[in-house]
């Protein structure tokens, strides 16, 4: 009998033999695949096993971790003054994943990015228990909390940037949300979700960033900068050919101007001041579409940009006639802009023609609070020369002192800025969008350029974008200038 | 040594008993599994876990007397099954203990703690396996119950079905309650079955291997040879649609197909038992929606996660195993209690996945084919046929339940209701293989003992009186 027995243990070694060839191949071969599949829960339960890393601005932070006694996920994200940041960092809840800073340096915040990978093993080694590492923001406290506090309950957003850097100093978005409502994983924060997603006022849109305006009248001073980098003319003060009324090419349309102001041969400053529609539309229109696109482009129009946070592409559009032309370079047509893109416009302007690549996260630091990584300021494009920046600078500090801008005035800090309204929709029916792009500029140079935009606002220039967004504008600059001070 | 007083005959050199290597490596077997108990402790609470002592001291306690009882009633057993298996069972009970600590098992309102049951049952087993050798001085006495065996695993198959006393647990009726107690008696019939198949095999091989006539380069049986194994599908598939345990019917079926080969040293009735096996796997598979349900979990696991239980089961095992990696997380520190139902008995051996990793479950999977190895050796050192095909009966029952359990919770083939023996939670099975380990030990003590020497004789002595 023991030839067969030889054979039944042979067989029996083959049992045994499959089994570990099988857990070879799920523990060895298959293990990375396995243990991150979305249905493997323990990729978040390691997740919010941890404190996560904070968002800092001012040196504070202005999130949290909060220990619950869930036996799934321990730590839940928590946020100081929810509303006011969301824009800036976004949410990061156990159930509807993260978004913005949260979801772009998740791998700080959790600690689980290559780069801690040192960090990380000595941590293990030493036995410290793992931890989060942080994000410092460039925000500015104060005047992110001037930006909220002036939208108010109103339906718009706000981006300040400081020009010399490209640094955002406040990115405000109203209405908004807290996303320490659905944080976590209960029925009650699964509601909170539904209702802000089914939310007609789009509370979790991000305006600054992602929300694209007509910028109406704001627009030009990119259509200014442009007649002076083409040469068009040469000062703001020199007479422009333009006739009264004036009628579009191609079309027996005639542009009107606001409040029936006559611009015939308006200077580029007194075109500014008054917002003339003539004196702009028709630089554009003389310039054409190809040299208007290229200034546009300068500026950062049609592309996206990363701050690292992804912002719109504001449109400068590319198919034109030249009425279309004309119309486009005051900001109407389809001529769109994130605040963010306004505020850089001006951020351009008020540093000398050199536009600076915006940016709000300026340093990553490990959980031993070591730097990771450390944003240095970069030229994005030079849209126009020296010279021709402190032009348009005369024109905007003249719409400030003595034009549709006179809210933004701040008592010894030379301000320029320039109002505008967009009307929208069908024959200019959908409520029309307040503009008010400014900057501040003190001895040792520009410290902010803002950009204020409130939907839903009466049409007329001077009382929305001069009375409803300068203000605003005035109480953001007004707060970096006192904090740097 | 024997007594040497006799020079002039040569004395057996006495095989050595062994008895103190399988008294150092039970040092180990206990040793080891504390250790882990103590790091299960350290992970979760941070703290030597208070029951440390105790459990240590039942554990050594157990082990000794086992050890003392092998020493005294088993001399010449093989030295390696008793450690092993208590090594297993040691761990199992920190696997299970460990399971407790689960907060997330523990809100499940079905919940009780395992580990002091289980500690009670490995008590009766090691209680079961002293009565073994106690009152099991030969394993020959087995012969004269052979078609009593037949009846009493039979009845044991059949008692889940019985109405009021049978229980359906996730789909399976393999169970049966009594006095508050759930008994798995397929267990115990695994045991009572290799009896009736030693038995009956010893007596009828010749029958079944001589008189056959060949077809087609096979050698087919006689119908008459042919009715028992007839009987034992017919049994298995039974088994198969009634209790739908796709496991049980392949252990049994095996089991039978296993000895029979052995006893008839013919190779025809390997293939005549695979074709059967498969013939009656695929027509139960088509009817039975549970024994399907478990067919396309194995086969896609995550294709049907979100809908059916036995997907989520799978995969949530295998994700276990996948999660471990090479080193596994330690001890205490996975997350193998997402299984949730059955965690630590069907599924304790995903836990060795996913905590100990593919360090340990090969590690684990070693000491059973350890086991293995020792009970085909026993088998083939057994002098008597009875001995052998009981030894290689058990050996393979044990060797196919590893290969069911752990290919099942590892994906390997469709999963079925069963437990790893030893590591497992579960009265039925630790006893039964405690039982299992006994026998062994008495067959290898049989087979290993030395032949007695020859009784003096008066007259040899008288031979060599040269008279003068």
């Amino acid at each position: 009998m023991n030839k067969p027995l030889r054979r039944i243990a042979i067989f029996c070694g083959v049992l045994i033999l499959a089994l570990l060839v099988r857990t070879n191949w799920i523990q060895y071969v298959q293990a990375d695949d396995l243990s991150s599949r979305k249905e493997n829960k323990r990729v978040d339960i390691e997740r919010y096993s941890i404190k996560r890393g904070d968002i800092i601005v001012d040196g504070k932070a202005i999130t949290g971790s909060k220990d619950t006694d869930d036996s799934f996920f321990q730590y839940k994200r928590t946020w100081k003054n929810g509303p006011m940041w969301a824009p800036v960092t976004g949410y990061a809840s156990q159930v509807f994943g993260t978004s913005q800073i949260e979801n772009l340096e998740d791998g700080i915040l959790t600690g689980t990015d290559d780069r801690l990978f040192f960090s990380r093993t000595l941590d293990m080694l030493t036995g410290k228990k793992k931890g989060g590492g942080n994000v410092v923001t460039t925000l500015n406290g104060a005047a992110q909390k001037a930006a909220f506090e002036g939208l108010g309950d109103s339906k718009g957003a706000v981006a300040a940037i400081d020009p010399e850097t490209g640094a955002i100093l406040a990115l405000a978005s109203t209405p908004s949300y807290d996303p320490s409502t659905f944080a976590g994983r209960s029925n009650k924060d699964g509601d909170a979700w539904n209702d802000l997603t089914n939310n007609p006022d789009k509370p979790m849109l991000n305006r600054a960033l992602r929300e694209t305006y007509a910028p109406g009248s704001t627009f030009k001073v990119v259509t200014a900068a442009a007649a002076l980098e083409h040469g068009l003319y040469d000062d703001v003060d020199e007479k422009t050919k333009t006739p009264e009324p004036w009628t579009m090419p191609g079309t027996r349309t005639e542009l009107p101007n606001h409040g029936g102001n006559n611009c015939e041969k308006a200077s580029l400053r007194e075109a500014m001041r008054v917002s003339c529609n003539t004196v702009f539309g028709k630089i554009g229109s003389d310039l054409g579409k190809e040299k208007m696109i290229e200034t546009a482009e300068k500026f950062g129009f049609n592309e996206e940009q990363f701050v690292p946070v992804r912002s719109n592409a504001s449109v400068f559009p590319t198919e034109l006639d030249p009425s279309q032309t004309a119309l486009s370079s005051i900001g109407q047509f389809n001529t769109s802009a994130t605040p963010l893109q306004m505020a850089m416009v001006t951020a351009a302007i008020a540093n000398d023609g050199t536009l600076m690549e915006p940016y709000m996260v300026s340093e990553l630091k490990a959980p031993n609070l070591d730097t990771v990584e450390k944003h240095a300021p970069k030229t994005l494009s030079e849209p126009l020369s020296k010279p021709n920046a402190q032009k348009i600078q005369q024109t905007m500090e003249t719409v400030v002192n003595e034009g549709t801008g006179t809210n933004a005035k701040i008592d010894g800090v030379t301000v320029g800025g320039k109002t505008g309204t967009a009307e929208t929709g069908e024959n200019n029916e959908g409520t029309p969008f307040a503009w008010f792009i400014s900057y501040a500029k003190t001895d040792s140079g520009s410290p902010v350029a803002v950009a204020v935009v409130i939907e839903d606002s009466n049409a007329d220039e001077a009382v929305s974008g001069g009375g409803l967004a300068a203000p605003i504008a005035k109480d953001v600059m007004k707060a970096v200038i006192d904090s740097k001070g | 040594m024997s007594s040497s007083t006799h020079t002039s005959t040569i004395g057996a050199i006495g095989a050595p008993s062994r008895r103190n290597t399988e008294l150092a490596l039970l040092v180990f077997a206990v040793l080891i599994p504390i250790f882990a108990y103590a790091n299960v402790g350290l992970a979760i609470n941070d703290e030597v876990p208070t029951g440390m002592l105790g459990y240590g001291l039942g554990l050594g306690l157990l082990a000794g007397v086992a050890h003392l009882i092998v020493r005294r009633f088993a001399p010449y057993a093989d030295p390696l099954l008793l450690p092993l298996a208590t090594l297993l069972n040691g761990l199992g009970i920190v696997l299970i203990w460990r399971l407790d600590q689960s907060e997330r098992l523990q809100q499940a309102s079905t919940f009780t703690a395992g580990a002091p049951n289980q500690l009670m049952y490995s008590a009766l087993g090691i209680a079961l396996f002293v009565g073994v050798l106690l009152l099991l001085k030969d394993h020959r006495v087995l012969q004269r119950y052979t078609y009593i065996s037949m009846v009493a695993a039979l009845v044991l198959l059949l008692l889940p079905l019985v109405p009021g006393l049978g229980r359906n647990v996730f789909g399976a009726k393999i169970w049966i309650s009594v006095a508050g107690f759930s008994i798995q008696p397929g267990e115990f019939a695994k045991i009572a079955l290799a009896v009736f198949f030693s038995g009956y095999l010893m007596v009828k091989r010749d029958a079944l291997a001589l008189a056959s006539r060949r077809f087609m380069g096979l050698y087919l049986p006689r119908g008459r040879d042919l009715g028992p194994i007839i009987t034992i599908w017919a049994v298995s598939l039974l088994i198969l649609i009634f209790e739908t345990d796709l496991g049980t019917s392949l252990l049994f079926f095996g089991l039978f197909v296993i000895m029979l080969y052995v006893a008839t040293e013919r190779t025809s009735w390997i293939i005549i038992g695979l074709g059967m096996s498969v013939a009656g796997a695929v027509g139960v598979a088509s009817f039975s929606s549970h024994v399907e349900a478990r067919v396309n979990a194995w086969l896609d696991p995550f294709g049907c996660y979100a809908d059916s239980g036995a997907c989520e089961q799978i995969g949530q095992s295998i994700m276990a195993f996948g999660s471990g990696g090479v080193l596994g997380t330690g001890w205490g520190q996975g997350n193998s209690d997402l299984i949730g139902f059955a965690a630590n008995s069907d599924f304790i051996f995903s836990t060795v996945g996913e905590e100990l990793g593919l360090a340990g479950v090969m590690a684990f999977l070693l000491i059973y084919g350890l086991i293995i190895e020792r009970g085909v050796r026993t088998s083939l050192a057994a002098r008597d046929p009875f001995g052998k095909l009981f030894a290689i009966g058990l050996t393979g029952a044990f060797a196919l339940q590893i290969f069911i359990v752990a290919g099942g919770v590892m994906g390997l083939i469709p999963l079925t209701g069963m437990t790893m023996p030893f590591l497992a939670y579960g009265g039925s099975s630790v006893i039964a293989n405690w039982a299992l380990i006994g026998i062994l030990i008495r067959i290898s003590d049989t087979a290993r003992r030395p032949a007695p020497s020859p009784a003096p004789s008066p007259d040899a002595e008288m031979t060599q009186v040269v008279r003068p």
